[in-house]
């Protein structure tokens, strides 16, 4: 059985936005809401990384760094998008230079909503993501047994 | 020499799970520090676990195959150590393991990684004198460079090397990845360097390079147990309650110091190296 | 032993028809003839010694006329430098030669009395030194025959004098054969002082100003330790009327410590101690082949060899001390160096003066272990740096560069050439390979030989753990490649391979074989020359260590091998998600594309030459000052 939900390493990405969710994610990692106790450890290396965290809207320089980011990001893994940028846009949403929310680029799996999104928001959706990142190992097996 | 076959056969097997509660052990440990509940103390196998359910993913295919001669080099060290063999030989193999681990992470030709390979490589040329010193030191302590003969003495090395024992736990910060000197790469978040020297080792790889790691952990700490170890098996006791000690000094001098510069680095450390390696045994080649 | 006189003759008079040969390919032909000739005159040498019970050989006992020809090649020798000197209006070097010359002149005619000793001994020690002059030497002249092609056609400014080269190259296996294989110490000085003329004539061989000034920086800092040479043979010549080497080692009178250091100091210029490493490091702007001559097998183990003679004398003693001190010194200094250059002939010629202070340092200490130890860094190291020395030749022909930061993705580039840069460099520093082995050895020769060695033992610590830094940063640039990276092409010749892949088998084979050597030479010079009995590395640290030759080799092949058809995904490498999918270029905050170029650190502000040089000058000449007067006082006052 491989159940790869115990140890959900995070990566976090930052697009256009007006830094608030950023903030929040960090504050999630410190002792006062200690993230770690789910065996979170956030990576900064999507090379190490199960979860994609992204804040912020996507534009058009960032697009691209987003999509490399994710396809460096080994199979499985799961993006949540924290916050209304994240999910739509959000205000910036009609900008000229705003694609809209990250699901324009890459598939999300968990939306956080918030302006900005609360820490605890953030700690819910990362469990959210455990979740989805257990069935898609599942899925992934089963994948893998009917192809065998 | 069967018991010394038993020994290393027994470190091959046992050190992955023992290093890997002693890496739960400090995450916890240094969460409890910061006053936070922190991970389970199985976190670390979890996440072995985890790492070798990911899809295999390489940059270049050289990695693998140095990757895996990196552990395989690592368990040799460790048990020619706990087999009680030549101690220098122990050390030059452990060098050897070092280096398969630095062409692992430069074959992969990224800005990442090959600072993180200069950065490594500063580091073992930081270390690398006191760890030379601390074998002679133990050899003029007990007379011999075989580690069976060493545990084997009426007095424990420590009392005639105070200065080697200091030196060694200086250089085992840096062996250990702990802050201040884990410039190369660190366990922790957000490194200026992302994950320097393990940047572009992923999924199994890198679960390879924690039970490496794991290996090297027990060794070294085998190494600090070393100086308290006589013939009296009550010494064992007192080498492993030295070894706890050590991983909660080590803990507590990694959640209480910032990352230094390299430079920083190799001057303290050879200073250190000079001043408590190097006049520890001098005096005791005087006395001799 | 009938054959020894031919060993030494026959280079002479090889060089002397390859001189005359104009022909570019008769001359290729009579080289690897003459290569081939000497090879199966060294073999017979040393079966012939072996076969008869390694019986240590004397001959010319009375040399009346040989002494003639002898002083004939010595005026010779003089003259020809005095020429130069004054085309090149270098006065004072002629000093140099001239004194020494007359002195030793002098000695021969008007010094009565001396005893009638052998002229040439072929003991266990010199027919090992002329089994690798003999090996290396043959190849590296085997290999030079087929670079100077190649050499010329990308230094088309140079002068074409492909058989003066060659013929020097000759002279000089000639010279070193002589050398090892003299008795008497006119004999040994005489060929000490062709081999300093034909590396100066080798270093000069492209005429430009550098090089003329090099090669004059190498000429006078040999004749100043020649003149030490011939101050020392007037010494011993006129105290104890006995011109042989090992019976002055062997005279347990206190006066002897001076020439005996004076000798020493002789060889500490030879082999490139600091302060005299300087003219190692000029010799670089030479042809490669003169090169690995000068640094692996020829010349600078010339120094080596007499300070191992000397070594009993030197143990426990102010000399011994010095030359020790000395080594050590230079073992650790010049590693510095190595880190801080990137010239890929600089750092290894850094660090065979690095390795070369070893070998000086076990020498100075004089025990059985360090002598052992140094006898096999002779031999591994001669191997190695020949090998090293050559494939960077080889590589500079094909890339023309030879800096260690152009020879990144070599391994994708050139396979063949990144593989012998590989197995030499890791041959030099790592575990369970030759150097290793020996420096493990003399640093346990060092604890157990007296206190004051602890503090060698200390620098060799430092000093090996920068040797591991160079290394093993040429190293990773050798296997760092770009995923754009191309086999290019290869311009290396079949007979350059051959030479260099022979060193690659020698190399790995010695390793697995020096017990061998151990006990047919080396062992038993040892209990010949100190009496007693040895034992050095226990034979359970043999086995792990052949285990371990094993092991490095075989495990990442095997592993290499299991997972080659594993179907991987392969991801560019990680640049903060800007890399342009191929890991070559990254998009900057421009928008448009940056090479990713990734280069070593060389720590210039705190190794540098600019930084260390003049102090370590100072330091060293002190150095060997000291322990010249300390060894003149404690063989007149105390």
């Amino acid at each position: 059985m491989k159940d790869i939900s115990k140890s959900p390493w995070v990566i976090h990405y930052d697009g256009s936005s007006c830094n608030g969710c950023d903030m929040e994610v960090l504050a999630s990692l410190t002792p006062v809401y200690d993230i770690e106790r789910f065996g979170v450890i956030n990576t900064g290396d999507p090379m190490h990384a199960d979860i994609f965290l992204v804040t912020g809207g996507v534009n058009k320089l960032n697009r691209k760094v987003i999509k490399q980011i994710y396809d460096q990001m080994p199979s499985p893994k799961v993006v949540v998008a924290i916050g209304a940028c994240a999910c739509t846009g959000g205000v910036f949403k009609e900008c000229y230079n705003i694609l809209g929310g990250t699901d324009t680029v890459i598939p999300v799996d968990v939306y956080v909503p918030g302006c900005a999104a609360r820490p605890q928001s953030i700690i819910d959706g990362i469990v959210k993501a455990k979740e989805v990142l257990k069935e898609k190992c599942l899925t992934e097996q089963r994948k893998g047994g009917s192809n065998e | 020499m069967v018991v010394r076959i038993i020994c290393a056969l027994l470190f091959i097997f046992a050190a992955p799970v023992l290093g890997g509660l002693i890496s739960g052990i400090e995450r916890k440990l240094s969460a409890r520090m910061q006053r936070r509940v922190g991970p389970p103390v199985t976190q670390a196998y979890k996440d072995v676990k985890k790492l070798f359910g990911k899809t295999p993913q390489i940059v270049n295919r050289a990695q693998q195959f140095m990757v895996i001669s990196y552990m395989f080099f690592m368990m040799i060290t460790g048990a020619l150590f706990f087999g009680g063999a030549d101690l220098l030989l122990v050390f030059f193999t452990l060098t050897t393991a070092a280096i398969f681990l630095v062409v692992a992470a430069s074959v992969t030709h990224s800005p990442y990684s090959s600072m993180g390979v200069n950065r490594e490589m500063i580091q073992m040329m930081s270390y690398e004198p006191m760890v030379l010193l601390t074998a002679v030191g133990l050899y003029l302590a007990c007379g011999s460079f075989n580690v069976s003969n060493m545990i084997s003495t009426d007095l424990m090395p420590i009392v005639k090397l105070p200065g080697v024992f200091v030196g060694f736990i200086f250089i085992l910060t840096i062996k250990l990845r702990k802050s201040p000197f884990d410039i190369s790469t660190s366990h922790h978040a957000h490194q200026e360097i992302v994950k320097g020297i393990t940047t572009e080792m992923s999924g199994p790889m890198l679960g390879i390079i924690e039970i490496a790691e794991w290996y090297e952990k027990v060794f070294l700490l085998g190494v600090t147990g070393l100086f308290f170890v006589t013939s009296n098996p009550l010494s064992y006791i007192a080498a492993a309650a030295v070894v706890l000690l050590t991983i909660v000094l080590e803990v507590l001098i990694d959640n209480t110091s910032a990352r230094l510069t390299w430079k920083q680095m190799l001057t303290s450390s050879w200073i250190m190296t000079l001043v408590c390696g190097g006049i520890n045994i001098v005096v005791l080649e005087i006395l001799k | 032993m009938e054959y020894i006189p031919y060993l030494i003759c026959f280079p002479f008079v090889a060089a002397c028809i390859i001189f005359l040969m104009t022909n570019d390919n008769v001359r290729k032909a009579l080289a690897t003839v003459f290569v081939v000739a000497i090879w199966i005159l060294t073999g017979f040498v040393a079966f012939d010694f072996i076969s008869n019970g390694s019986r240590t050989g004397l001959l010319f006992v009375n040399t009346h006329t040989v002494d003639m020809v002898m002083m004939g090649a010595e005026v010779f020798l003089m003259l020809l430098v005095c020429t130069l000197c004054i085309k090149y209006k270098k006065y004072p070097v002629m000093l140099l030669s001239i004194i020494p010359t007359a002195m030793c002149i002098y000695t021969e005619i008007c010094c009565e009395g001396i005893k009638h000793t052998a002229h040439i001994r072929a003991d266990r020690f010199s027919v090992l030194m002329c089994l690798i002059i003999g090996v290396i030497g043959g190849l590296i002249v085997i290999y030079s025959i087929n670079y100077m092609k190649g050499y010329h056609e990308h230094h088309t400014e140079v002068r074409k004098r492909v058989n003066y080269f060659t013929a020097l190259l000759f002279v000089f296996l000639g010279a070193m054969f002589g050398l090892v294989l003299s008795a008497n110490l006119i004999w040994i000085f005489l060929f000490w002082e062709i081999t300093s003329v034909c590396s100066f004539l080798l270093i000069g061989y492209t005429k430009t100003e550098e090089a003329v000034n090099n090669s004059f920086r190498a000429l006078w800092m040999n004749l100043l330790g020649g003149f030490g040479f011939a101050v020392a043979i007037v010494m011993v010549a006129f105290i104890y009327k006995n011109l042989d080497l090992i019976e002055m080692v062997a005279v347990s009178d206190k006066k002897v410590l001076v020439p005996v250091m004076l000798l020493s100091f002789a060889a500490l210029t030879k082999s490139a101690q600091l302060p005299f490493s300087s003219w190692l490091l000029g010799a670089m702007v030479a042809p490669t082949p003169s090169s690995a001559l000068l640094h692996s097998a020829t010349m600078v183990k010339a120094g080596c060899y007499l300070l191992l003679r000397l070594s009993p004398a030197l143990c426990g003693n102010a000399a011994g001390f010095g030359v020790s001190a000395v080594g050590a010194f230079t073992f650790l200094i010049a590693s510095m160096l190595a880190i801080t250059v990137s010239d890929g002939k600089k750092v290894l010629a850094y660090s065979t003066i690095s390795n070369l202070g070893l070998i000086v340092t076990c020498a100075g200490v004089g025990t059985k272990a360090t002598v052992w130890a140094a006898m096999f860094l002779i031999i591994f190291h001669a191997v190695t740096k020949s090998m090293l020395f050559q494939c960077v030749g080889a590589i500079e022909n094909s890339t023309h560069s030879r800096d260690v930061e152009d020879m990144s993705g070599l391994v994708v580039r050139y396979r063949k050439l990144a593989f012998i840069m590989i197995v030499g460099i890791v041959a030099m520093y790592l575990a369970p390979f030759g150097m290793l082995i020996f420096k493990w050895a003399a640093l346990k020769a060092f604890v157990d030989s007296s206190a004051y060695n602890v503090i060698l033992v200390i620098i060799l610590a430092f000093g090996s753990s920068t040797t591991l830094l160079y290394w093993t940063k040429w190293l990773c640039r050798i296997v760092s490649s770009g995923s754009s990276a191309k086999k290019e092409e290869d311009k290396t010749s079949k007979g350059q391979y051959f030479s260099m892949f022979v060193h690659v088998i020698l190399a790995i084979g010695l390793c697995a074989l020096f017990n061998v050597i151990s006990e047919t030479f080396i062992v038993k010079y040892i209990i010949e020359v100190f009496g007693g009995d040895v034992s050095f590395l226990s034979d359970g640290n043999i086995i792990i260590m052949a285990v371990l030759v094993g092991a490095i080799i075989i495990v990442p092949a095997i592993i290499y091998f299991m997972t080659k058809d594993v179907v991987m995904n392969i991801v560019p490498s990680y640049v903060a998600g800007v890399n342009r999918q191929d890991g070559e270029y990254f998009v900057n905050s421009y928008g448009t594309e940056t090479k990713v170029e990734i280069s070593n650190w060389y720590m210039e502000d705190i190794f540098g030459e600019k930084v260390l040089s003049k102090t370590c000058t100072v330091i060293s000449s002190v150095l060997v000052i000291v322990s010249i007067v300390a060894s003149i006082g404690g063989a007149f006052i105390w």
